[in-house]
């Protein structure tokens, strides 16, 4: 026992009296086992946000787009195509329940750009047509007046509703409601406002200035197509049914006969999410193992200084076989010795690791962000296994070298 | 009854082979030594001297030749088991001290115990033991580098001493000390003597040999003379001694 006692109460006078030393050895592992912390920590907080911001708009949306595209990666409008086959008569195709039973409801979508007069501002901004049923599909709530009604998405009405910072931009300090704005060449009078809900990775409710489907559609784009239709799933069970009865639906609305030809793509968040999930790990995943290399770099630095100090303790070494220790003794302390330089390394490393992973998440929180701090035990685990198994592989060849010495060699020093 | 000696060692040589250059170190050395004795072994520098004492000490081992230790023979041993008889049988003094530093005296003294296996609750009472019979015991807790020359060497002698060992091999033990201090060990290891250890002590010194009671001198790797010293030169010796 004392033979494993006695080399770790060595190794710490040796690091404790040479302390700057010690300190630029244990470098290359101290860097390499915090980085893999922060990584790890910071990677996993990042994935949880994402993951977390599909999951706010709710798991069990599916979304219509127009234009054929791999289910798996984004839209065809992403790579700036416009495709125009997506139709008002397949958004009541979809709501009809006979076609499609799972929906619970069903929200149809226009987005433009145009000038905006208002009593203080004359802008550009990004509107969107949409249909009344937006606020059952997508997790948004009225703060003050109404949103749209069923006829409105058709009456071509001149009503629309802002988002919470529009609302405070264009009349601050007083009542929104029923006040006018003037979009291109037409007046809307407000009739609602929305109340606040942050940034949620894919819209942010805040900006937006909503306007009736058809009123945006027909009066100020020109279009007769949407951009995209969103429905809500009654269950997560049964996603996969409802996306085959959408697909059926618009490919008969659509007359097409060969899923080959499919212009549309139909994407569920909960793929998006495992999807998003996959990608966030292998990335994660990625980032660590180069992290980690930088703890190689750490190894080798430490069998260079393992073996300088070999070199140095020849005579040492020589003494203790001279006394009666056996070469496995003697590797067995060396090694432990190592093991010890490591894993001191390791253990400042994930301290410092913490330590910057926590401060970032305090900065990103007052940035605005859910920024959730995690350190999973699985990182601190993976650290100190990788800190240790760094001391024996390092650690080893010169280990050997010690054991080889011969007890003759304790004579020789002068 | 009849108890074999110690030490018998039968036309032993040594020759080291480097890169084909052979170099013959030892040349067919015999002698015995029996427990007890306090013996020099004398020469210059090449002498063969230091060769002779690392095979004693079964710290090297003879290229021809037999070894009996402790009515062993050596040849054929397997590392381990020559670590093993140096840990219980053998205790060194070496002329550099060769202490531990950043070390206290007592774990300095405790090392051999620590290779022991088959020690460990009385540990304490060998090292005060060996400590006291140096006369150190006061400086147990002091570390290496804080004691002079003398003491360390002291120190060195209760680490040699520990273990109980059948014979202890001493190295140019005065060699780093200055006269005095050189003294006052040499009368440690012949109080030793007394108390029945062996001493093979290897040296050039003439007064530091003249402490044992047989010197053997090596010259060119043989045995040139193997004597007695008679109280006599004992004496003379002493004398020299206390005149400083």
């Amino acid at each position: 026992m004392r033979v494993l006692l006695d080399p770790i109460k060595i190794s710490f006078h040796n690091l404790n009296s040479a302390k700057f030393r010690s300190f630029l050895t244990t470098l290359g592992i101290i860097i390499g086992v915090a980085s893999v912390i922060i990584v790890m920590s910071i990677g996993g907080s990042a994935q949880l946000l994402i993951l977390d911001q599909i999951k706010s708009v709710g798991s069990n949306l599916v979304g219509i787009t127009p234009g054929s595209s791999e289910e798996k990666g984004p839209p065809a409008v992403a790579f700036g195509v416009t495709i125009t086959t997506l139709k008002y008569q397949d958004l009541l195709a979809i709501q009809n329940k006979k076609n499609v039973p799972d929906l619970t409801f069903v929200a149809g979508n226009v987005t433009g750009t145009a000038q905006m007069k208002s009593d203080r501002e004359n802008k550009q901004v990004n509107y969107q047509g949409v249909t009344a049923s937006l606020i059952n599909v997508e997790k948004i709530e009225i703060e003050q007046g109404r949103f749209f009604n069923e006829q409105e998405d058709i009456s071509l009405a001149r009503n629309a509703v802002l988002g919470n910072t529009t609302a405070e931009d264009l009349f601050p300090n007083e009542n929104p409601i029923g006040k006018n704005i003037q979009i291109k060449d037409q007046i809307f009078t407000v009739i609602g406002t929305l109340k606040k809900r942050g940034t949620t990775g894919f819209s942010n409710t805040d900006e937006g200035i909503y306007l009736p489907l058809f009123t945006a559609q027909k009066i100020l784009l020109g279009i007769n197509h949407l951009n995209s239709i969103n429905a809500r799933v009654n269950d997560e069970k049964n996603i996969e049914r409802a996306i085959a009865d959408i697909k059926s639906t618009i490919r008969e609305k659509h007359n097409i006969k060969d899923s080959a030809y499919d212009d549309f793509s139909v994407r569920s968040t909960a793929q998006a999410l495992s999807t998003l999930t996959s990608v966030t790990d292998i990335l994660k995943y990625f980032l660590t193992a180069i992290a980690a290399i930088s703890l190689l770099v750490g190894g080798v630095g430490i069998m260079n200084i393992m073996l300088i100090s070999v070199k140095q303790r020849i005579w040492e070494i020589g003494l203790r076989k001279a006394v009666g220790a056996k070469r496995l003794d003697v590797i067995l302390q060396f090694l432990i010795e190592s093991i010890f330089i490591t894993f001191s390394g390791g253990a400042v490393g994930i301290f410092i690791g913490f330590l910057v992973s926590y401060l970032a998440s305090l900065v990103i929180n007052g940035l605005g962000y859910d920024w959730e701090f995690t350190l999973s035990s699985q990182s601190i685990f993976t650290a100190t296994s990788i800190s240790i198994a760094i001391g024996i592989i390092f650690g080893m060849y010169p280990a050997r070298k010690a054991g080889k010495v011969s007890p003759m060699e304790a004579l020789r020093y002068e | 009854m009849g108890a074999s000696p110690l030490i018998k060692v039968t036309d032993l040589g040594k020759t080291y082979d480097n890169e084909g250059m052979k170099t013959e170190a030892l040349r067919g050395v015999s002698f015995t030594i029996k427990k007890g004795e306090f013996v020099s072994i004398m020469g210059p520098s090449g002498s063969g001297k230091s060769t002779l004492m690392h095979i004693l000490g079964l710290l090297d081992r003879a290229t021809s030749g037999e070894y009996y230790f402790d009515g062993q023979n050596t040849s054929g041993l397997e590392d381990n088991t020559l670590a093993a008889l140096r840990n219980k049988k053998i205790g060194f003094i070496f002329q550099a001290f060769n202490l531990l530093p950043r070390t206290t005296v007592y774990d300095n003294v405790e090392l051999p115990l620590i290779y022991d296996a088959n020690t460990g609750t009385d540990n304490k009472q060998r090292v005060i033991a060996a400590l006291k019979s140096v006369g150190i015991d006061h400086r147990a807790d002091y570390f290496s580098n804080q004691l002079s020359g003398g003491e360390k060497q002291r120190v060195a002698i209760a680490r040699a001493l520990v273990n109980d060992p059948e014979v202890i091999f001493a190295d140019e033990p005065t060699g780093n000390l200055d006269s005095k201090t050189g003294v006052q060990v040499m009368e440690i290891l012949d109080k030793l003597n007394r108390e029945g250890h062996t001493i093979i002590l290897v040296t050039h010194e003439t007064i530091t040999a003249s402490y044992a009671k047989r010197i053997i001198k090596i010259l060119d790797g043989k045995i040139v003379s193997d004597k007695e010293i008679s109280d006599k030169k004992r004496l003379l010796a002493e004398k020299g001694k206390k005149i400083k």
